[in-house]
């Protein structure tokens, strides 16, 4: 720990709005030495982003910076815009969390990374390309003489991440900001990622500020951690110290927020509710009127069997066709195979006749800002069901159900004149869990319902379903690529890859003992490997 | 499906409530939400630009449909005495005359009569027959998209001349037939957008949430559908209202709109760009008028756009 590199001096940012001023970042300070790993950790709305964005000065101009950031005994808030843009990508340069949209997908990668080389160092012609063959190499990509001629959609998530690196690294700057690098990522590809990164700091010395919400991450990755909360710096300190002895409050708060505990194995002899039978989806990929259509087959010959008060938790990453499966036996997506509910063959009935059953099974999606329709109110959104379902209801009645419906998940039954936006992640959340819990199911689908929710928030989920679940004895569906959600909720899990399943059995067993290579490196890669002592 | 058939009954689960919980069950005293459109026109309401064009536009389509009446003079009065006349007060033709001498005054609100109303309702049929259209070729998908849009594609390629000709010649000249006629081709660019508009939102979460609920087709294309895509609708349609005006103007300029001596705005002004040297009120005279009301179309379409948008506050 060298000399001082990145130093940030009482930073503040406020935002001009028309309802008056938002100060997202209030007297921030830290400092980052040469070559070191700081993480900026915070849930959102912190600051974090608005305090590494502030730094490369590309905030909107309605921002008002004061304070010092002093960059290699320069400070970056005093220099001309020319000298700024130098030193972006040349001495400081960043990585984004969405790799599918910070690539321009007009343009080859090879044209994307030799542009900061012809930038800043002048490289042009065949020069440049073999600078740019070089340094795909180095972030690992395969093949990279055939790989630099290939567009953004040509590749996978993880390689258009490793593309972004490999443009940051192109000048070798002196400080890598990484704004939630992998978040966007499945676990065993971000695994790799932070590998790479770790790896190329070794190579070149750079100093890392490593933004990000996951604590995890921090504890493998970072020398110092800085938390931020409502755009303040809570606590900094070494990453061993801060995590075996938290000062502050909301820190020792972020770090118990990892799912606590876990569910009773259901009993084994509850009569079955629902019953899936080698189910298949499959997807027209071509659509020919005569010969042969292309198909592709996401979910592979599945069985389930999912008796009452049971939750299963199915865990696999992204396009293993876990959503689609749980889609296919709420009969929203056409699907081959038997599927029973409450001994019914629901595949044989059309719409009106799932519309009885409709209210016994419900599904709480993903995306609490995309799930709730923004032109109705709360109430209107919750009472929707019911208007289907129980048409015999006046308005009264419904409106009574649904302020109970919010009481129910914790929510004010006077907000249920508001507009989905006022609310916050995890209150929409509630709203998307009311919304089923009204038509008072049997059957909960859960697709990823904690995903989107800062690590805070989604315990406090897990904790309102788990009592729901106990109060009305309901039965779980529990899709999720988080390992840890999982543990705390399931007690029979379902590993899928690539529309099959490769390791299904008791929840605590499979976390114990994995068998499957496949699910052992799932674990691995979430930094499961010792679940007795996480939880 | 009755409650008597789930597993808990309503009475049991009002009990179930957490006794810290914020006391709700006989909560239905909060004041019932105001509905989308009570709501807008609050939001509406502060907004001075869009009130102000409102109340202008009222205004004017007041004038033009009351007004005739009270003017002195007729729709073809020639006043033998004022050929070309500037604007005057002591001749009683306040805003001039033509050079049929006409009181141009009385034909600029005869004119804002026919052009309102064809605007009016050329844009009504185009938005009811356009986004239903739309929404429910987006909504079907398939089969049914493919022959719905391939129907508009046909409609698309038969010249619009050539179709208010084939209307002319069957029907005879008259009025209505420039409603139908450009009605009929005006849906055709709205059914495109919302059926784009329509692709985009099917596939979001809150749609798929309503198929588990249960809700009817015809519901969730009303209920979620159209409500969703209205903001870039009303932007199209405060463009539709002067194309249609302009078109209603150049159909009548070739001598297939309205006949003499009835005339609309879109005539007085190719009338008067012919005059522009010798009597510029001409052409000035009806050109304010359009304007000021095209000017006070955007501002309303905006204001609309922003009030029935519920994260503007």
């Amino acid at each position: 720990m060298s000399k001082a590199l990145l130093e940030i001096d009482n930073l503040c940012v406020d935002f001009q709005v028309p309802s008056g001023t938002v100060s997202a970042v209030r007297g921030v300070s830290f400092t980052i030495h040469e070559g070191e790993t700081l993480a900026l950790v915070g849930e959102s709305g912190s600051g974090k982003s608005v305090t590494s964005t502030a730094t490369m000065r590309l905030l909107p101009e309605l921002a008002k910076v004061t304070g010092a950031i002093r960059f290699d005994g320069e400070d970056l808030l005093k220099v001309t815009p020319k000298r700024m843009r130098r030193i972006r990508g040349n001495d400081i340069s960043m990585i984004f969390q969405e790799p599918m949209t910070s690539l321009n997908p007009l343009h080859r990668i090879g044209r994307q990374i030799a542009e900061v080389l012809g930038k800043h160092r002048g490289l042009k012609g065949s020069a440049a390309r073999s600078k740019v063959i070089e340094l795909l190499n180095q972030v690992g990509i395969p093949e990279p003489e055939r790989r630099i001629d290939s567009y953004p959609h040509e590749l996978s998530g993880g390689q258009r991440q490793r593309v972004m690196i490999a443009i940051a690294l192109a000048c070798e700057p002196k400080l890598l900001i990484a704004d939630e690098p992998t978040t966007a990522l499945d676990v065993t590809v971000q695994a790799q990622i932070l590998e790479l990164l770790k790896d190329l700091q070794q190579r070149y010395g750079m100093a890392i500020l490593f933004i990000t919400h996951d604590l995890t991450l921090v504890k493998h990755f970072a020398d110092r951690v800085c938390v931020m909360r409502y755009g303040e710096v809570v606590e900094t300190g070494e990453t061993q110290a801060l995590f075996t002895s938290p000062q502050h409050d909301y820190t020792k708060m972020l770090i118990d927020a990892e799912p606590q505990g876990t569910k009773a194995m259901g009993d084994a002899n509850a009569p079955v509710l629902l019953e899936a039978r080698d189910v298949h989806v499959r997807f027209a990929l071509k659509k020919r009127l005569f010969g042969k259509s292309e198909y592709f087959e996401a979910v592979r010959g599945i069985d389930l069997t999912v008796r009452r008060g049971q939750t299963i938790g199915i865990v696999g990453e992204s396009g293993s066709g876990k959503s689609t499966f749980g889609r296919a036996l709420l009969r929203l997506l056409d699907s081959s195979g038997d599927i029973t509910f409450e001994q019914v063959d629901i595949t044989q009935l059309d719409k009106n006749g799932m519309r009885p059953l409709r209210s016994k099974m419900q599904v709480v999606f993903q995306d609490p800002f995309g799930s709730l329709s923004p032109r109705l109110t709360v109430g209107e959104i919750i009472s929707e069901g019911l208007k289907v379902h129980h048409p015999e209801f006046t308005r009264r009645d419904r409106d009574a159900r649904v302020a109970e419906a919010l009481a129910e998940v914790s929510l004010d039954p006077a907000m249920r004149n508001r507009y989905p936006h006022e609310f916050s992640g995890g209150q929409r959340q509630r709203i998307a869990i009311a919304r089923a819990l009204v038509l008072k199911p049997e059957f909960l689908l859960l697709d990823e319902p904690t995903s989107a929710l800062d690590r805070s928030v989604q315990v406090t989920v897990i904790e309102l379903l788990r009592n729901l679940q106990r109060k009305y004895d309901l039965t779980y569906l529990f899709i999720s690529h988080d390992l840890s959600v999982v543990r705390a909720l399931a007690d029979t899990v379902l590993v899928m890859k690539e529309g099959q399943v490769v390791e299904r059995g008791i929840a605590a067993e499979i976390f114990a003992a994995p068998k499957e290579p496949y699910t052992r490196a799932l674990m691995k890669a979430a930094f499961l490997t010792s679940p007795v002592s996480a939880a | 499906m009755t409650t008597d058939t789930t597993p808990y009954s309503s009475d049991e689960r009002s009990t179930g409530l957490p006794a810290g919980g914020p006391n709700p069950p006989a909560a239905p005293d909060v004041k019932p939400g105001d509905s989308l459109g009570r709501e807008a026109w609050r939001r509406l309401k502060q907004n001075k630009a869009a009130m102000a064009s409102l109340v202008i536009l009222i205004v004017m389509a007041i004038i033009c449909v009351a007004g005739p009446w009270f003017m002195p003079w007729d729709l073809d009065e020639v006043d033998w005495e004022a050929f070309m006349a500037e604007p005057s007060l002591s001749s009683g033709h306040l805003l001039g005359t033509d050079a049929n001498g006409r009181d141009l005054l009385t034909r600029t609100l005869y004119g804002g009569r026919v052009s309102l109303s064809v605007a009016l309702v050329a844009t009504v049929v185009s938005l009811v027959i356009g986004v239903l259209y739309g929404a429910i070729s987006g909504y079907v998908g398939g089969r049914v998209d493919n022959a719905m849009m391939r129907f508009v594609d046909i409609m698309y390629s038969l010249p619009f001349m050539f179709l208010v000709i084939l209307l002319m010649v069957v029907f005879g000249r008259n009025i209505f037939l420039i409603y139908a006629a450009i009605g009929a081709v005006e849906w055709l660019d709205m059914a495109r957008i919302v059926r784009g508009q329509t692709l985009g939102l099917k596939r979001r979460e809150f749609i798929e949430a309503a198929h588990a609920l249960g809700v009817k087709g015809s519901t969730i294309v009303t209920r979620h559908l159209i409500p969703n895509a209205l903001g870039p609708v009303i932007v199209y349609v405060t463009l539709t209202v002067p194309k249609v005006i302009l078109l209603e103007s150049f159909l009548s300029f070739l001598g297939l709109g309205v006949q003499e001596p009835l005339t609309s705005w879109g005539v007085l002004i190719s009338e008067g760009k012919d005059m522009m040297e010798t009597a510029p009120w001409m052409l000035l005279v009806p050109s304010l008028f359009l304007a000021v009301t095209l000017f006070c179309l955007n501002f309303l379409g905006d204001g609309l756009r922003d009030a029935l948008d519920p994260k503007t506050r």
